[in-house]
């Protein structure tokens, strides 16, 4: 019954959903007020009811009714509670309820915000949210229900239906198959609600662009709203990118974080975009430019976060992701195309009402450069497309098939990125308006020097590859500017506030959150790009099959297999393989490491666990590859030296401390002053 | 005068960027090939860069720890999606063709750790070149298991 509940439930909110567009569009033409307040009040609605609906499915995960076709997917008896739990985003059907859910919260929660001033982007706001709700709803409703039941019908076949078919019995197997080992990991328990979390919320400023589009109230007024719900939006969608890396790391046993897999593409360019709209609405703020540009930047960002979803979730490129194959693709494509379509119709009619304000005079001003960051995100952007749609050209064209590889993005992307840590470089420095060479020069030449000081020292010490010399000169130059930026401030505050220096630095920061909780991401963004260097140019690999007592050796380390034990685990039912390994540096025994291969049963499938020693200067990552059982013969094992790989996870814990301090509610007076009234201070700490 | 640099500026990053797509995309174009397509094209495409489908025979997997070197035999399965679902979806495409003794096959040669998802009826997807002993050497592997990610019916589901 619970199962049949909980899609009757799906089904009450989908024409709630419907409903709040109906009487949203409707109140909007007659100006009923109370229409839109219906509307409010429906959209408020779906929230709860979707809780419930989430709920029963949990339920069912939990006490594991594999007549459910989803429950018997992705369950089975002997996965723990909480696995079960996360099992709901785990497999296709409940991933896309997992997405109506975030959806209803987050359009629940805007809709609560205080309106007062912005009455007239409500109805449109409501509509956005509503219709993508709806498209996602009517997704499970009609091809992926979460809740459909197996039954065998007269003929023999076994299959899934909503409704128990003419003549058929339910069917009720045993145990269910389990989610995938691969799965089963901290980091992919997380890894996939932060990045829905991250195109989730993307539909909420998108909402407010329409809103703004529709109603012809094209001031910034959207993007102030919708600021800080960008930058969490992007904070999510970076950590799930990052957690993503993470995971393959400690998972795949390839020794890596990223391959350029299509699907990692997928969630990939929606930040690209999220990360140009992120600077670029900086210069509508300040100069009153590019507005017309960050209308294009919001709706790329949406269909990006829609296209996405569609790829990891529809299986139409090959990709170790792609887990399910099934009809939505086509509903996909329609409503990615018919959102596209009328935001871009939309954008050119209020074409001439997004001119900019002002004309962009100098190639060095903040304002250009910041058009010129924007440039290369795209360009980034366009060749990562490129990548992912190659093979379907090529097909088109030629009828033959044809991909690129890792090597492809990475070679037409690194002077791109370059080109980036060479702006985040500059920019800060440029003042917005005019900067000239000489202006730039004289904040500087300290930096540069200072910095080419650092290659010099790398080039003796630690390397002479000359793009690792080109990407640790820009990695100190980044870093030492911005240095200079929080020092240069905060003596400036010093000076005139009569404050001690760190007072300064931590009032300075808080005056200008943004700016300096930008300066921060720059920072945590190097310290990532150091570990991607590192990682990238000398990671080093050796494998061997050695005997106990024996050793490999590999970049100064010297690993010694001591022993190997295998049990199993009744209750989990895995079969646990674990190596003991002694790793020596110069002669001193470091650390044990014990790497292992867990051999799910019911799978049938194996799980390699790496046994990693990780330092900021690099990691030993060791691999059991194949062993015997009696220890004579000896065990394979796969070595890898990742230099400075520790960075990359390093810097994306800065990373979060700097978005936190840029998303951080301002309350400081100096705002207030620009902008006086007192609505204005109340909306802004509704955002 | 001020807008003309602007578009110059403008033009040459669109330059640089067209530029950095094709020459990066000639220099790592890999040809996605069919095993049926491999043994047709035959001598004409050894040394390519190709990157491969198949499905994996059980039986042929054999693996020498000592030197990680791997051999298996994997058969034609079609390389276009839509051919795929028409014929029962992949899971059933990857049964049929590990059992059909008429099927193409080609000797797969990989050196490196044995991957967790290699089992027969899996779909091998490999990266790399055919030698001119038609044996193909991977580079890169990627495996996927349909059976074991959700699809389709339960085989076994006990009735009650």
């Amino acid at each position: 019954m619970l199962a049949e509940f909980g899609y009757g439930v799906l089904l009450v909110t989908f024409l709630l959903a419907l409903y709040s567009v109906g009487a949203s569009v409707y109140g909007y033409y007659n100006k009923s007020a109370s229409m839109v307040e219906s509307a409010r009040r429906s959209m408020l609605l779906t929230f709860p009811l979707l809780s419930i609906a989430a709920l029963s499915l949990i339920s069912l995960l939990v006490n594991g009714d594999f007549n459910v076709q989803f429950v018997y997917e992705v369950t089975s008896r002997s996965m723990p509670a909480y696995l079960k739990v996360t099992a709901w985003w785990g497999g296709q059907a409940g991933s896309l309820l997992f997405w109506s859910w975030l959806m209803s919260a987050f359009a629940s929660l805007v809709t609560l915000r205080k309106w007062d001033r912005d009455q007239e982007f409500l109805p449109w706001v409501i509509v956005v949210a509503s219709v993508t709700l709806a498209f996602f709803l009517a997704l499970n409703i009609f091809f992926e229900n979460p809740f459909a039941r197996l039954y065998q019908t007269f003929d023999g076949n076994i299959a899934a239906y909503t409704l128990a078919p003419a003549n058929s019995t339910p069917i009720v197997p045993a145990d269910g198959r389990g989610l995938n080992p691969l799965l089963r990991h901290p980091g992919m328990i997380i890894h996939p609600p932060m990045l829905y979390l991250g195109f989730v919320s993307y539909v909420i400023p998108f909402a407010f662009a329409i809103a703004a589009l529709v109603t012809g109230r094209t001031d910034d007024r959207w993007i102030r709203i919708t600021r800080r719900w960008s930058l969490w939006a992007w904070l999510f969608l970076s950590f799930g990118l990052v957690l993503g890396g993470r995971w393959a790391y400690d998972v795949l046993g390839w020794g890596g974080y990223w391959g350029w897999d299509p699907v990692e593409i997928a969630a990939f360019m929606p930040w690209l975009t999220g990360t140009a709209f992120l600077h670029s609405v900086m210069i509508q703020e300040k100069r009153g430019m590019l507005k017309q540009w960050n209308m294009v930047l919001i709706i790329l960002t949406y269909a990006l976060v829609i296209f996405g979803t569609f790829l990891t979730r529809s299986g139409v490129l090959s990709s170790v992701h792609a887990f399910a194959q099934s009809a939505i693709g086509p509903s996909f494509f329609v409503f990615i195309g018919v959102t596209f379509v009328t935001s871009i119709a939309l954008l050119i009619h209020r074409w001439e009402d997004l001119k900019a304000e002002a004309e962009m005079k100098s190639m060095l001003s903040r304002e250009a450069l910041f058009l010129l960051n924007n440039l290369l995100f795209m360009s980034v952007l366009v060749v990562s497309f490129w990548g992912v749609i190659f093979p379907l050209i090529s097909e088109l064209f030629t009828g033959q098939k044809v991909t690129v590889g890792p090597p492809f993005y990475e070679r037409a992307n690194s002077p791109l990125f370059a080109a980036l840590m060479f702006l985040m470089a500059i920019a800060p420095l440029s003042a917005w308006g005019h900067s000239t060479i000489q202006t730039l020069g004289r904040a500087i030449w300290k930096p540069t020097i200072a910095a080419l000081a650092i290659t010099v020292a790398i080039f003796f010490t630690y390397t002479r590859n000359w793009i690792a010399l080109i990407g640790f000169f820009l990695v100190a130059l980044v870093i030492l500017v911005t240095l200079y930026e929080f020092w240069r401030g905060a003596r400036a505050r010093q000076k005139t506030q009569g404050e001690n220096f760190f007072t300064a630095l931590s009032h300075l920061t808080g005056k200008n959150r943004r700016r300096y909780g930008g300066y921060v991401i720059h920072i945590s963004m190097m310290l990532m790009a150091i570990g991607i260097l590192g990682i990238e140019l000398f990671q080093n690999e050796t494998q061997g099959t050695i005997q106990v007592n024996q050793s490999l050796e590999l970049q100064g380390y010297k690993l010694v297999y001591k022993d190997i034990a295998q049990w199993d685990d009744a209750s989990t039912g895995v079969n646990y393989t674990r190596a003991t390994i002694e790793v020596y540096k110069g002669g001193q025994l470091v650390t044990e490491l014990h790497p292992r291969t867990d051999y799910y049963y019911e799978a049938q499938q194996n799980m390699t666990i790496p046994g990693v020693r990780s330092t900021m200067a690099d990691d030993v990552y060791v691999l059991l590859v194949d062993w015997e059982p009696a220890s004579a013969v000896g065990a394979t094992f796969k070595l890898y030296v990742n230099p400075l790989v520790n960075w990359l996870w390093v810097g994306s814990l800065l990373f979060l401390v700097g978005v936190i301090i840029a998303a951080w509610p301002e309350k400081d007076p100096e705002r207030v002053t620009v902008r006086a009234t007192r609505s204005a201070r109340q909306t802004s700490a509704a955002d | 005068m001020g807008r003309s640099k602007f578009i110059l500026g403008g033009l040459f990053i669109l330059a640089a960027v067209v530029y950095l797509i094709f020459s990066s995309t000639q220099q790592s174009a890999e040809y996605f090939m069919t095993v049926d397509e491999i043994h047709a094209k035959g001598d004409s495409v050894v040394d390519k860069s190709l990157r491969l489908s198949g499905a994996v025979i059980g039986d042929s997997i054999q693996y020498d720890p000592q030197t990680l070197t791997l051999t298996f035999d994997v058969a034609h399965v079609p390389g276009d999606n839509a051919e795929i679902e028409a014929q029962g979806g992949l899971a059933e495409v990857l049964r049929v063709a590990v059992a059909d003794p008429t099927r193409q096959h080609i000797k797969v040669v990989y050196v490196g750790p044995k991957p967790d998802l290699l089992r027969s009826e899996a779909q091998a997807i490999m990266t790399g070149h055919l030698g001119a002993d038609g044996i193909f050497y991977a580079d890169e592997l990627l495996l996927k298991c349909p059976t074991k990610y959700e699809e389709a019916v339960p085989e076994q589901a006990s009735g009650n």
